[in-house]
């Protein structure tokens, strides 16, 4: 299995990362090989095996159903780039 | 042409829960922006989501009445995309296996049968924030309280053909979750919302139409609408020679139509994968025997108990069953004056009626199950007519007091005394000599004009049966 510069280029935009023309070409040759590399698995009789969900063998541990959180908002905007009003401001998005 | 529609809709319950999904901050509505968001719901660095234990419960509890089987294990997946009001750039939802999956939901249809709706899955999934386009100058507000709010998102099976099966089978799944206690129910604050997806086929055909999306109606007239607008919309580019493009619409209920939603073509590619953050759910055989040992008694089943226990119709234990709240209080009241047929007639009739009229819920009723029962018991030992009931029932709405206050202050008791009924009679046959002679001539159907007369006399106050009686032994003697 192999990935070409326009899959990479698809890839990086739905991850919002900046990939240049170049810089395509280059990943797109490393990722098809590290493809490569992981393709020998394939060659391994998986048939009854479950899917991997997770690599421990534990399991979910719940938490009661009681708040235990108090209102930090103050401390978070801080951190933000523009608020208002008590809410975090964006570029304007509309549907 | 004659067209089939094939609709099948994912409905989002809001589980109500005291706290997020992932997280111990609060879920209360209509708190200020931003004051029940935390680090968690933030999607801050270094943060790890922790599994509320009664949203689990939750979702047993409605794959337990959906008939359905719960999931032993089941997996949380990362669901990736982009949008200001989804912090972490993830929604963690489930996605190959769901805690709940294949089981069905029974409607009625409006010729009285029913129809067995499949349910695909339901899956816990948390919600994402809100963003305000209005009121900030060239930016967006966002406000994430909501985010990390624990959904089911509720799956059909492509089982409805027409917007009114749509809508049966939404208000049936309403209604249910309400019955669990697992959601409020409230759709104007978005607690439980509906995408439903549309395609039409020409009838007898097997393979599906292509299908639109329809998201975020959140109320069953606009669902009922915007189906059959898009089922109309979809059978004219069809005969135009047309084709249906795949597609995301929003449903403007100002202009009664839907549109394709702008720039969000890309979206689809979700690229799911199991969120390493979460290890698998476990729900063991005990988990779910516990919460079935504390499950409600369920819609259908009440509903076949009022009409076998009570004797109702079919229809009206339907109709008293569609909340537990009105079953709870039809129960009532039907047990406190023993005549469950008459607590059927006044709860569904003059009670429904004025709660209508007014826009009240029935928990803001200001007329409450012991003192409408409380009234029936009147009409039952007959100290007042149905007639007059009505009007004690209007005075008990207005805060006037209880059955009996309003009786005593308004002198509505019954005229059951004959010597005083035979006195009106006398009265009112002497005063119309002329209907007499007709009638003694054979025109009997004026029996009604005397009966009539002599409620009027009595204010209506007289016992109409013993009225009926004493006229009728006056006259034809």
């Amino acid at each position: 299995m192999s990935i070409d510069a326009a899959e990479v280029a698809k890839i990086a935009h739905l991850a919002r990362l900046a990939v240049t023309e170049a810089d395509g070409e280059t990943h797109a040759r490393n990722l098809s090989s590290i493809l490569a590399f992981v393709e020998r698995l394939s060659e391994v009789d998986t048939s009854g095996v479950e899917p991997l969900a997770h690599p421990l063998e534990m399991t979910q541990r719940l938490r009661r159903d009681v708040v235990s959180e108090v209102d930090q908002r103050e401390r978070f905007q801080a951190l933000a780039p523009a608020t208002a009003d008590g809410h975090y401001l964006v570029p304007r998005v509309i549907e | 042409m004659e067209w089939e529609a094939v609709i099948g809709l994912e409905l989002h319950a809001q589980l109500a829960t005291q706290t997020k999904i992932f997280s111990g901050a609060s879920t209360a509505y209509g708190a200020d922006a931003n004051t029940q968001a935390c680090a968690v719901d933030l999607g801050m660095p270094g943060v790890l989501p922790v599994l509320n234990a009664r949203a689990v419960d939750f979702a047993i509890r409605l794959g337990l009445a959906l008939d359905a089987e719960v999931a032993g294990r089941s997996v949380f997946a990362r669901k990736n995309y982009f949008y200001p009001d989804l912090p972490k750039g993830y929604q963690i939802s489930q996605y190959e296996i769901p805690v709940v999956g294949t089981g069905h939901l029974d409607i009625d249809l409006e010729d009285g049968s029913s129809k067995r709706i499949g349910v695909t899955r339901a899956h816990l999934e948390e919600d994402a924030g809100k963003s305000m386009h209005e009121g900030f100058g060239a930016m967006s507000g966002i406000d994430l309280n909501r985010a990390g709010t624990p959904l089911l998102e509720i799956v059909s099976e492509p089982d409805l053909r027409s917007a009114k099966e749509a809508v049966a089978y939404m208000k049936k799944m309403h209604s249910l979750v309400r019955y669990l206690g697992i959601c409020d129910g409230n759709m104007q604050e978005g607690s439980f919302r509906c995408d439903a997806n549309v395609s039409v086929r020409p009838v007898g055909r097997e393979a599906f139409g292509t299908r639109t999306e329809i998201k975020n109606l959140n109320s069953f007239r606009f669902v009922e609408r915007a189906i059959n607008y898009e089922i109309e919309r979809q059978i004219e580019v069809l005969e135009d020679g047309g084709s249906i493009t795949q597609e995301t619409r929003l449903y403007d209920p100002d202009r009664g139509e839907t549109r394709p939603m702008r720039g969000k073509e890309e979206a689809n590619d979700y690229r799911y994968f199991p969120d390493p953050d979460l290890l698998p759910l476990e729900i063991t055989a005990e988990m779910i025997e516990s919460v079935r040992s504390e499950l409600p008694e369920l819609p259908d089943a009440k509903r076949e108990r009022f009409v076998s226990d009570y004797g109702l119709s079919n229809y009206d234990a339907g109709v008293l069953t569609s909340s537990r709240e009105l079953a709870d209080y039809f129960e009532q009241v039907a047990l406190a004056c023993a005549d469950a047929k008459l607590a059927a007639n006044w709860v569904m009739g003059e009670l429904a009626g004025a709660l209508n009229k007014t826009g009240t819920e029935l928990a803001d009723s200001p007329i409450d199950a012991d003192r409408l029962a409380g009234l029936l018991k009147r009409i039952l030992d007959e100290t007042i007519s149905g007639k007059i009931a009505k009007e004690v029932f209007e005075a008990m709405w207005q805060g006037e007091g209880d059955a009996d206050t309003v009786i005593e202050a308004k002198g509505l008791k019954q005229v059951t005394d004959a010597s005083a009924i035979e006195a009106m009679v006398d009265e009112v046959i002497a005063a119309n000599p002329q209907q007499l002679e007709q009638y003694r001539a054979g025109k009997t159907k004026l029996m009604g004009f005397f009966v009539g007369q002599v409620m009027k006399a009595s204010a209506g106050k007289a016992n109409p049966a013993q009225v009926n009686e004493i006229l009728k032994r006056r006259l034809d003697g």
